[in-house]
């Protein structure tokens, strides 16, 4: 959809990270995904009688290095405080967030937008909460159970760390908002705090919206979408709510303040909660936790050994290794992809066809794979760097490398050595002249009607002619001595 | 001399020197329990195979010889807000009717370590929250110095419990008062730890920022011996005061109060009932006796503390409560919606004191325009009490004030008007909000042969001086050794 002209959108995003600490954030339960239901609880994150939180330190840690990498102020002193409200997924009545002193204020990101050209997206801060558990409802076949009148609890996520993130409404364009999450993941994933995986939830978002007339000062009402669970969902589900509300304000309506749900089956959000609903949260300190004292110096030591951000490296690739800005863009979108292209790099001469492999066949095998990061797809950089090797010695041809790389696959590391697998399926090309001209000749035998034409100087059989020794030798005829065989031998004739 | 008025010492040396077994003492109580408690009503459990079972098992140890802590077979019981595996933590409720909790309280697991055997829980006001026991859901504990009259409360099963010598010690929970107001009603010592001392964890919460557990005993000293057990960090809990070295409350006990500074809050007089007001000057002429420097102190918003407190508390309890919803222990109510199973639970099973606090509490909380900011003016003028406290502590050592304004009264007689119970916390509420350590020791009897109590109130984490001062004080009168005659 275009927006109309005359309006502008305005939106602004509260990201939800959960965080990848191996316990949870106020008791000893481990964090493992998919577990049997209420495996990973306890008293404390059950909501028993009596039972207090303690706080995860290495929450505090990853909130502050995730602080750090968007530009934000660490707190000195941060408070959790009780949001009170009831359902049956939050255990004891209310959720541990954060609301007057987050951990991180004031930060921003420079999205890099598709002309690359920079819009900056202030940050207005970060806070530290605990996950709620889950419903499962009954009717549904997972659980066994058809009565569809009961619901069973799971609170294995309950307690499970987040941190919230919340911007300014500093995006004008859901194509914005969608660079903006995008980027934001990227950034994150470098620091290592998150898996931020959508599918699985550690990255979930809630976007504000609103329109105004264009130039005007003020923002119109805003209403607040939850549930965008994917990149493309997030545009769809905001470009439905921009027409949505100039449809409203065209016809003389006015935008209610309200929360909504987008529907990503039907492409349509609806209302989840009107202004008269709106939940009082009674936010207070936590009086089970102290306030937290955050020293300077530990905020230092973690600054200190931050690693490297996802644009550094790119531009690093650029000036570097002379990877041009697109497809340095790539290799830094996931973690994974950069550390492999590093690995690899080490071992080969060009920077640039080592990234060109990754960007065209690893890039292609894993996206066909279920493996979590191209280091699953089991060709270790060392793999890919022999089979480069080889092609740059004229042991094997271009072609024949691609083909090298699915049978390092197909032989599931029963040998490792690439060498090794060209020599087992014999691939090494063939330049040896008088092999490739006894090919050549029985295939100028099995064709003699397009070899007089050949002969008689229509040139355009040359490809014809590679095709056929080419499948005659599985491809291991080295192009170069063959166009020349087939040259000197049709002349002789 | 008979078992019942033997203090934690004696009993250790009586076991150790094997003139009596665990399991024989463990059989005295529970026969006590048996002939008294029909009247008295105090106990709301009793796991009588348990605690023998705990104390066979120290019997076998110390006749094989190996080596076992000092209090080693001690049986002594609990208040029942406090979690333990084997009997029900329902806190008086009916909310947790059977609730039998999954895990142990710090304070509990610190005692059976050190051999001391759980063998009941004790009656409470409904989640602590009451004056005189009246609000549990299960029956009324009876005085037993007087049965027509109130315990108190919320500690009141625990406080009778010892003055009728059914368990040598117990533990209780004071949030603004409940254990030592009791134990001034029923004639036994009660302290109250200061804030952070002693480990909340497992004590179902009321008010996480006054809750704190501790000792009812028939001595000062018998306090300081438990404190010494249960008041140490806890890391369970992120309130748990964390000293340089382990605390220390019975060493130097003995040392003497001679020159110790007392001030006594001028502005009391006015709120004192005569029979009270008759024997703290009475008490006060006592602690001269001893040595002590006793003075006139100015505490001009000494009142402020009743307001603050019934903000703050509710506040808090309205959070903490929240959890019993229905949903996951407990008794639910079944019904076709959520909306309905919360509001049904909640009405049915919760009593009407406690759904009076949720409601303050939660207005208390409520958005500004709705409540005008009660909660946060509450927490500002906590800060200004505490720091009228500070002020008089950097003059004198400690507070000394009756502990109620009132010797016990009858039961039934204050149930219709909530506000003037929560009148009768007015001298125990200060010590809560500021944080400091406070101990109630029987003072005497009025006309009617009741007990009235002192309270001495230190500074924040100065405990060792307020059981100091009443252990000196109990050296030189009798009134904690006196027992009820029906029970003795």
């Amino acid at each position: 959809m275009t927006v109309k002209t005359d309006y502008e959108v305005v939106i602004g995003l509260e990201v939800h990270v959960q965080l990848n600490t191996t316990t949870k954030i106020f008791c000893g339960c481990p964090t493992t995904f998919n577990s049997p239901a209420n495996l990973n609880t306890c008293p404390v994150c059950a909501g028993f009688p009596g039972a207090l939180p303690v706080f995860n330190k290495d929450v505090l840690t990853s909130a502050i290095k995730a602080g750090l990498a968007l530009n934000c102020s660490i707190a000195d002193t941060t408070i959790f405080a009780r949001k009170n409200y009831f359902y049956p997924d939050l255990p004891k009545g209310y959720q541990i967030s954060q609301s007057d002193d987050p951990i991180c204020i004031g930060g921003h990101l420079d999205v890099e937008q598709d002309d690359g050209s920079y819009k900056r997206v202030r940050i207005t801060r970060i806070h530290m909460e605990e996950d709620a558990g889950k419903s499962v409802h009954g009717g549904s076949t997972s659980i066994g159970v058809t009565d569809g009148s009961w619901s069973f609890m799971d609170y294995n996520r309950s307690s499970m760390p987040l941190l919230e993130i919340v911007s300014e409404p500093d995006m004008r364009s859901s194509e914005e908002a969608r660079l903006f999450l995008q980027q934001l993941r990227t950034e994150l994933i470098y620091t290592g705090v998150s898996d931020l995986n959508m599918e699985e939830g550690s990255l979930r978002c809630d976007a504000n919206i609103s329109i105004m007339p264009k130039g005007a000062k003020e923002f119109g009402t805003r209403a607040e979408v939850k549930n965008l669970n994917s990149f493309r969902n997030i545009q769809k589900a905001i470009n439905y709510e921009v027409e949505r509300q100039i449809n409203i304000v065209e016809n003389g309506g006015e935008i209610d303040q309200e929360t909504r749900l987008y529907d990503a089956d039907k492409g349509v959000t609806f209302t989840m909660r009107s202004k008269e609903e709106a939940l009082d949260y009674r936010y207070f300190a936590d009086p089970d936790l102290t306030p937290i004292a955050v020293p300077k110096d530990y905020v230092d030591a973690i600054r200190k050994n931050m690693p490297e951000s996802a644009r550094t490296k790119r531009d690093r690739f650029v000036n570097d290794y002379a990877i041009n800005m697109d497809d340095a863009n790539i290799l830094v979108s996931e973690k994974h992809y950069a550390d492999y292209f590093e690995a690899l790099v080490e071992l080969v001469e060009s920077p640039k066809i080592a990234a060109n492999w990754i960007l065209s066949e690893i890039l292609r095998l894993f996206k066909d794979s279920s493996g979590e990061t191209v280091f699953d797809l089991g060709i270790s950089p060392q793999q890919l760097g022999q089979v480069i090797e080889l092609i740059g010695k004229g042991t094997i041809s271009n072609n024949i490398g691609k083909q090298v790389l699915g049978l390092i696959i197909s032989d599931g590391g029963t040998v490792s050595d690439v060498a090794e697998i060209v020599e087992k399926h014999n691939l090494a090309q063939v330049s040896d002249s008088s092999e490739v001209e006894s090919v050549v000749q029985s295939v100028f035998d099995a064709n003699p009607s397009e070899f007089e034409r050949f002969k008689g100087g229509d040139k355009k059989l040359m490809g014809f002619f590679m095709g056929e020794v080419m499948k005659a030798t599985k491809g291991r005829a080295n192009p170069k001595v063959l166009s020349g065989v087939i040259n000197t031998l049709a002349n002789k004739k | 001399m008979e078992i019942s008025e033997l203090t934690l010492l004696e009993l250790s040396g009586l076991l150790n020197s094997k003139q009596i077994t665990s399991v024989e003492l463990l059989n005295y109580y529970l026969n006590r329990v048996k002939e008294y408690d029909e009247d008295v009503r105090a106990f709301l459990e009793i796991d009588a195979e348990g605690a023998t079972e705990a104390a066979q098992e120290w019997d076998n140890k110390r006749a094989n010889g190996e080596p076992v802590p000092p209090f080693a077979g001690i049986p002594m019981a609990v208040k029942g807000n406090m979690a333990d595996t084997r009997m029900v933590t329902d806190a008086a409720s009916q909310i947790l009717a059977g609730f039998v909790s999954p895990y142990e309280a710090t304070v509990l697991k610190r005692l059976r370590e050190a051999g001391f055997i759980l063998f009941g829980k004790l009656n409470l006001d409904e989640f602590a929250m009451g004056s005189s026991t009246e609000n549990s859901s299960h029956f009324t504990t009876h005085n037993p110095w007087n049965l027509d009259y109130s315990p108190g409360g919320s500690s009141g099963g625990s406080t009778a419990a010892v003055a009728a010598r059914m368990t040598p010690f117990a533990l209780g929970s004071d949030t603004g008062g409940s254990i030592r107001q009791p134990a001034s009603f029923c004639g036994v010592t009660g302290f109250k730890p200061s804030y952070g001392r002693v480990s909340r964890y497992g004590i179902i919460s009321f008010a996480s920022t006054l809750d704190q557990v501790g000792p009812i005993t028939t001595s000062a000293q018998d306090a300081a011996i438990i404190m010494n057990i249960i008041g140490q960090h806890d890391p369970n809990d992120s309130t748990s005061y964390m000293p340089d070295t382990e605390a220390e409350y019975l060493q130097g006990i003995d040392a003497g109060v001679e020159g110790l500074r007392i001030g006594v809050p001028k502005e009391i007089v006015d709120h004192l009932a005569p029979d009270v007001a008759e024997l703290f000057s009475l008490t006060l002429a006592k602690l001269e006796d001893l040595g002590c420097i006793v003075e006139e102190v100015e505490l001009p918003r000494l009142e402020l503390c009743i307001p603050t407190y019934y903000v703050v508390a509710p506040a808090e309890a309205a959070a903490n409560l929240a959890r019993y919803d229905g949903i996951k222990y407990g008794k639910r109510y079944e019904s076709e919606s959520l909306e309905e199973l919360y509001l049904k639970t909640r009405t049915e099973y919760l009593g009407v004191e406690v759904q009076r606090r949720i409601m303050l509490g939660n207005l208390a909380l409520s958005s500004k325009e709705v409540s005008g900011d009660y909660y946060m003016k509450a927490q500002k003028v906590r800060q200004v009490v505490r720091q009228d406290f500070e002020e008089v502590f950097k003059s004198y050592d400690l507070i000394v004030a009756p502990t109620s304004p009132t010797s016990p009264f009858k039961l039934g007689d204050k149930t219709e008007d909530a506000v003037s119970m929560y009148y009768s916390d007015l001298l125990t509420l200060p010590s809560s909000l500021y944080g400091g350590a406070a101990i109630s020791i029987p003072a005497g009897f009025n006309g009617d042969g009741l007990p009235v109590g002192v309270q001495i109130m230190g500074a924040v984490f100065d405990d060792a001086t307020v059981l100091r001062l009443a252990h000196a004080y109990q050296a030189i009168t009798e009134h904690h050794t006196c027992i009820p005659k029906d029970f003795s």
